[in-house]
């Protein structure tokens, strides 16, 4: 398997380049979350012509809704969500300058188009693998949206937390290069 | 008649909530374990180590396996010759949901309405499958069901002559059109017969069966193993990365049916396929 890589947001084009389809990743710094509330929140702004929360400059969005912290923890369960979900809201905020986004499962044509366009990146974490991907999160912070519950936007700051580079800048496709090395069938 | 007062049913329900979010059955602990050391994909063994750090550190913890503590979808056995006392019987199950949730520090996931999208801020209500049985107990069961392999699920009224190769490839292509998004490896609930309603039913029901446990009916048995070396051909493998440990188990729940009908449904369970017991 490839090297591990190590990352820390803000990106600029050229870190986003040298990530690889099949790359695994170490992501430490500030991430933020958002799932479907968060995203259909800001695509009517931006279809209103207002201002997001948040500047997505270089930044990561991880999809993930975590379970509540319990007593003397940051975080609860805190691993990825479907990302499908968030594909027709994923290309406006490509288009704002967000450089990762982060989730696990299939991403539409349209989006991968994008991350072609804009110069981004799809990582996948292991899905349900919540209490694992609990350890690397050092802080948790709602900063939009609280009323939205687990659907509230979080800044967290990572350290180490691991990922594998799905759809890369140039079209490649983990999910079907994968499955093709490994098929025994069509 | 033997008398049980509802609070009994909440306290049970409460407790099941923590332990089945938090500990992942023996079984599905061995199967994992048997993928590990049988899967050829260096990416997927990755993600199926994970998997099993994962649940040693939730055990330990108290953390949920999954952030996705899901739907809280109870099968209740009543017995026929129990009278419940204290209460309402339904409110009696949503409050140990509710008290369960909250104790454990589980997620909130459901909305009170599909389009209005307001959670409703204590995980219920709880879906609830009542059954009347013989005897003076009361058998619960607590499946949590995670919304994202819920959404690959399918069902399909297929005819007879599509017979039992019609079958196979609707369960096969169901899994392979979900891809990577129900967290694999998965197990994969197969009900069959039945009408539209129940067959839903059924194949939720399947996802109950422990882990390695074929069906009774040796015909089905053979077909289960058969669906689930298709499904390993795919290629998907651990979370979608290519490998070969697509699914852990395929278990069926058969019933007669119509005539004119041939009904299947598929309920997809992830890895993290989690349910506990209680019998009152």
């Amino acid at each position: 398997m490839a090297q591990i890589k190590k990352i820390t947001p803000p990106l600029d084009d050229a870190q986003v380049m040298a990530l690889k389809a099949g790359d695994r990743v170490l992501l430490s710094g500030v991430i933020y979350t958002a799932r479907d509330a968060a995203h259909k929140k800001m695509a009517e702004l931006l279809a209103a012509g207002a201002p997001l929360p948040l500047d997505l400059k270089g930044q990561v969005i991880y999809y993930m809704g975590p379970t509540p912290a319990g007593p003397g923890r940051v975080i609860g369960s805190a691993g990825p969500t479907t990302s499908g979900r968030m594909d027709p809201y994923t290309p406006a905020l490509l288009a704002c300058g967000l450089k990762a986004v982060m989730g696990k499962g299939q991403r539409s044509a349209a989006v991968i188009r994008a991350l072609q366009e804009y110069k981004a990146v799809y990582l996948a974490a292991t899905g349900g693998a919540g209490a694992l991907l609990s350890r690397r999160i050092r802080a948790a912070e709602v900063v939009a949206y609280g009323e939205l519950g687990p659907e509230a936007i979080y800044r967290l700051v990572v350290e180490d937390f691991p990922a594998l580079v799905i759809n890369d800048a140039y079209g490649h496709d983990l999910y079907v290069e994968g499955r093709r090395r490994y098929a025994l069938i069509d | 008649m033997r008398e049980i007062d509802v609070s009994l049913l909440t306290d049970a329900v409460a407790e099941l909530c923590g332990e089945a979010n938090c500990r992942l059955g023996d079984d599905l602990l061995a199967a994992l374990g048997k993928g590990l050391a049988e899967e050829v994909s260096p990416a997927g063994r990755e993600v199926l180590a994970q998997l099993l750090e994962n649940a040693r550190i939730a055990a330990a913890e108290g953390l949920p396996v999954c952030q996705d503590t899901g739907t809280a979808v109870l099968f209740v056995e009543l017995g026929q010759e129990v009278r419940l006392v204290g209460g309402d019987f339904n409110e009696a199950l949503q409050a140990g949901v509710r008290r369960g949730y909250k104790e454990a520090y589980l997620r909130h996931s459901i909305v009170l309405d599909p389009l209005q999208r307001v959670n409703s801020g204590d995980n219920t209500p709880a879906v609830i499958h009542l059954q009347l049985v013989p005897g003076d107990r009361v058998k619960i069961t607590l499946l949590p069901k995670g919304g994202g392999s819920e959404n690959m699920s399918a069902l399909k009224m297929l005819t007879p002559s599509q017979g039992r190769q019609g079958l196979i490839d609707f369960v096969v292509e169901t899994v392979s059109r979900a891809g990577p998004d129900p967290c694999p490896p998965l197990v994969v609930g197969v009900g069959f017969g039945g009408n539209f309603e129940y067959v839903a039913y059924l194949a939720k029901k399947a996802l109950l069966r422990p882990l390695g446990r074929p069906h009774a009916n040796p015909d089905y048995a053979a077909l289960e193993k058969e669906i689930l070396e298709q499904i390993n051909k795919t290629g998907i493998g651990p979370q979608g990365f290519g490998g070969r440990l697509t699914a852990l188990a395929v278990h069926m729940e058969v019933w007669p049916c119509h005539l004119a009908s041939m009904p299947a449904a598929v309920n997809i369970g992830c890895h993290a396929c989690r349910h506990g017991q209680r019998i009152i």
